[in-house]
């Protein structure tokens, strides 16, 4: 079958690109699968610059004289300055962008069956203006003053007032301006998501039919949306406090560094609260598009229908309803009225339910169903296992009277590395592993599929390395470690002899030199991916059609490659069916795909009874 | 191999300190009056926490390794019935851990408890006691005047100055209520005390109260455990807990001092 589109859209891109240079028109195209790979590739660059600023935290927290070379010794602004950008740059850069918007402009439209994305050009303007917003950010280092050392939460009167500290002053203007051109793209590239995917599903693709990821992305952005205006709202605020002389977040008489603030009254906490209001709905859009994809992949593998699959998309978005509702677990020791404390410890136990929800469908879709055990579906598994170990310690930093002891220890640090960071870059790895044949191909040639045993490699050396470095955390935290700390031993000040080289964390000094090797180590359990990526790329083995027995339209011929050509004899594409129409027989099983008609004489009879997955 | 001799590394060394934690999660000794109850709580999250996941890894191994068969369809049996002994779990825990909450936070201090004021700047804590006249002195941002003396800027036409003492450690007695006014003069502070179960954030433009009763005689580390500038990890001070008598003997000392 030779692939055919007919949208406008598309020849119009013809025309653009029969105009330009072949790099002009590949950099700046609207073609929604190439804005995909342009994303993957920026967050590729920044999940790189992430982990290794990460590294040198580690090995700063355990050998903190070794100098950094062309640098010297890591200062504790230094350190901050570690701390703030690999936060922001895995947060924003990675977490956010590769799953919502990479995979989101790659596989979406394919799988609702549409071929192109609502708005391209407001499409390619996100990528563009988050392309900005990275580069901003990696510059703010390189100012006087050095980069902001605030954290990614970039709490005021410490981000509100240049005298604050080294790298408070222009670094923290780029910082701001960095996060405030990321919210604009992110709530762009939101809109344009949504509007896909309410507009241009093809017939048949019902809601109800709609693949869990599909539920992953939608729920996303409509987090998307209201989180990041709120948070851009907020940065120009707190821009305003800095540059225009408003109040909103420094209180009167706010003495910083012998310079007074004799503005009006404004509240420190009031940033908290819009920073959070946006910053909890911020995790679960990183999240979200990952749950739906393992949803889909351990059903694919185990050749199994999704167990209990509209309550998946109820738990879904509930999962996203209830996220915008508990941003106050951030807060319980921020100065909140107490019974504040108490509406939102309940609203947060509360998410564990439809979370637990999810986790109990996983378990009961690939219960005995003897899956194949291809990379992307073991990556799909490693992802349950960390969301599992993850969520477990949610309930317990959800109580406010443990929270009163464990906040802002390493505790909470092993809780959301688990559960966002370590669950996160398992679904992003399963998402490339399984869709890596519709990434690299293209007109003249089928896609190709990354290697096995490397994957294999990949996969249990990764998951070790996770558990690693994150599990000890848990330890380091409850005998009292406090997080963003630029020395744990050695500490001057009256303190510091009892803490925390004292009494306090001497148990955890063997600890943290375990976790800086194991943190080496998991970066290096990375080099076979990056190997295996670069080889498949250009070597890879020729994958089929549809090589993984797959049930979604992305995998349909007419869609695999994306055609970029238009035509005018295009086969309809619709969906006949709910997605994961697998059925057991005797010597293995069968499949239906949603894009494969029914036998016309059975079109009514199949409709009413097989559509419902329950 | 590392990772085995580091191990046994940590295992000697928490085995050598058995009292001085509550193992086996390494809580640091707790000597606070609220502090048991917590550690108890805190202890039974864990161990559930643990159960669920060793339960939750066991499933999905047995799932994975046993032969196939049909698949799974008692809706209610498989989703439900867990969902709601879950909710009936965690619903517990949020009681209970609400009570704790309350009994700690819903009320002030009791009118008999030592006032003491913290005040969080970078990148120190300061403590003031109110003297005999049992009130604190008016402060004003624009004579903080740290070099001469007046970290806090007091001001000294307001009578209610005189007697107030300040000091760079917390020295408290044991077994009486303290009732803590928390402050920050330019940054948001983090107030802890991990041996006391405490953490309060100290926030500009704010009073925050904390109270609790220390039990056991000894020397604690204050920290700031709120990311507050380039010197926050070296904010801290030491908190004393002293017998009552021995307490009196210092605050009198002390007053002494400030007239």
């Amino acid at each position: 079958m030779t692939p055919r589109s007919n949208t406008r859209q598309n020849t119009r891109t013809d025309q653009t690109r029969a105009l330009s240079p072949k790099l002009y028109s590949l950099l700046f195209t609207t073609d929604h699968r190439i804005i995909g790979i342009q994303y993957l590739i920026l967050a590729l660059v920044s999940v790189i610059i992430g982990t290794l600023l990460s590294l040198l935290m580690r090995v700063h927290l355990v050998w903190p004289d070794w100098p950094l070379p062309l640098h010297g010794p890591i200062l504790p602004e230094d350190y901050l300055a570690l701390v703030t950008i690999h936060g922001t740059i895995m947060l924003f850069f990675v977490l956010t962008t590769a799953p919502q918007a990479g995979f989101g402009n790659l596989i979406l439209p394919a799988q609702i069956g549409a071929r192109s994305m609502a708005f391209p050009t407001l499409n390619a303007a996100s990528f563009w203006l988050t392309a900005a917003a990275l580069l901003i950010l990696l510059g703010s280092p390189f100012v006087p003053g050095g980069a902001a050392i605030s954290g990614w939460t970039a709490y005021p009167p410490l981000s509100a007032i240049p005298s604050a500290g080294p790298g408070q002053a222009l670094g923290m203007d780029l910082w701001l301006v960095s996060i405030a051109l990321f919210a604009i793209a992110s709530t762009a590239s939101s809109i344009n998501t949504l509007t896909t995917i309410i507009r241009n599903r093809c017939d048949g693709m019902t809601w109800e039919r709609l693949p869990l990821t599909v539920w992953g992305w939608f729920t996303a952005a409509l987090l998307s949306i209201i989180a990041f205006s709120v948070l851009l709202a907020a940065i120009l605020l707190l821009l305003c406090d800095r540059h225009g002389g408003t109040s909103f977040f420094l209180p009167t008489g706010d003495l910083v560094n012998g310079v007074l603030h004799h503005g009006g009254n404004g509240s420190p906490l009031l940033w908290l609260h819009l920073f959070w209001f946006f910053g909890h709905p911020e995790v679960y859009i990183a999240i979200l598009p990952g749950m739906g994809l393992t949803s889909m992949l351990l059903a694919n593998f185990s050749h199994r229908r999704v167990f209990a699959y509209r309550t998946m998309i109820a738990t879904t978005l509930l999962i996203g309803f209830l996220g915008i509702l508990l941003w106050g677990h951030h807060m319980f020791v921020a100065g909140l009225n107490p019974f504040a404390s108490s509406a939102f410890s309940i609203s947060t136990m509360a998410i564990a339910l439809p979370a637990a929800a999810k986790v109990l469908s996983w378990f009961a879709t690939t219960w005995r169903s003897r899956p194949s055990y291809k990379t992307p579906m073991l990556f799909a598994l490693g992802f349950v296992s960390l969301f599992i170990t993850g969520g477990l310690t949610g309930p317990i930093l959800a109580q406010p009277i443990l929270d009163e002891y464990l906040h802002n220890t390493f505790f909470v640090i092993a809780h959301f590395h688990l559960i966002m960071a370590m669950a996160g870059i398992f679904g992003l790895y399963a998402a490339t592993y399984y869709w890596f044949p519709l990434i690299t191909a293209t007109r003249t040639r089928p896609g190709r599929l990354m290697s096995e045993p490397l994957g294999r490699l990949h996969f249990w050396t990764t998951l070790i390395g996770a558990y690693a470095v994150f599990l000890p955390m848990h330890l380091t935290g409850l005998a009292g470690e406090p997080r963003h700390y630029a020395q744990l031993t050695g500490i001057p000040g009256p303190g510091g002899y009892l803490s925390p080289t004292g009494a306090l964390l001497a148990h955890t000094i063997s600890f943290n030199h375990f976790i800086t090797y194991a943190a080496i180590f998991l970066a290096a359990a990375q080099l076979p991916f990056l190997l295996n990526l670069a080889r498949s790329l250009r070597k890879g083995e020729p994958s089929s059609d549809n090589p993984w027995h797959a049930t979604t339209l992305e995998w349909h011929p007419a869609l695999n490659p994306f055609p970029p050509s238009s035509a005018s004899d295009t086969p309809e594409i619709s969906a006949y069916r709910s997605p994961c129409q697998y059925q057991s027989t005797q010597s293995g099983f069968t499949f239906q795909p949603q894009w494969i008609p029914n036998p016309v004489d059975q079109v009514e009879i199949k409709e009413a009874t097989s559509a419902k997955p329950e | 191999m590392i990772s085995s001799c580091l191990t046994s590394a940590c295992l000697t060394n928490v085995w050598s300190d058995q009292a001085e934690i509550l193992r086996p999660w390494l809580l640091p000794a707790d000597g606070s009056a609220h502090g048991p109850a917590l550690d108890h709580h805190l202890i039974l999250n864990l161990w559930i926490a643990l159960a669920l996941l060793a339960l939750a890894h066991l499933i999905l191994l047995i799932g994975l390794i046993a032969r196939r068969n049909t698949e799974p369809t008692h809706l209610w049996r498989i989703e439900y019935l867990p969902l709601a002994a879950l909710a009936l779990l965690f619903g517990t825990l949020t009681l209970k851990a609400e009570r704790l909450w309350a009994a700690t936070h819903y009320t002030g201090a009791s009118l008999t408890a030592l006032q003491v004021e913290v005040t969080g700047v970078q990148f120190a804590w300061y403590f003031r006691y109110p003297g005999a006249d049992a009130t604190f002195g008016t402060t004003r941002p624009s004579l903080v005047a740290p070099g001469e003396g007046n970290p806090l800027g007091l001001d000294s036409t307001d009578p209610h100055s005189a007697d107030d003492s300040i000091a760079s450690e917390l020295v408290l007695p044991a077994n009486r209520e303290v009732d803590l006014r928390l402050n920050a003069q330019d940054v948001i502070h983090g107030f802890s005390i991990p041996e006391m179960r405490l953490k309060q954030n100290a926030v500009p433009g704010q009073t925050i109260h904390l109270h609790f009763t220390p039990t056991t005689p000894g020397t604690y580390a204050i920290l700031c455990t709120q990311l507050c500038g380039l010197g926050h990890y070296r904010m801290n001070a030491t908190l004393r807990v002293l017998p009552p008598d021995q307490f009196a003997t210092w605050l009198a000392a002390k007053q002494k001092a400030a007239q």
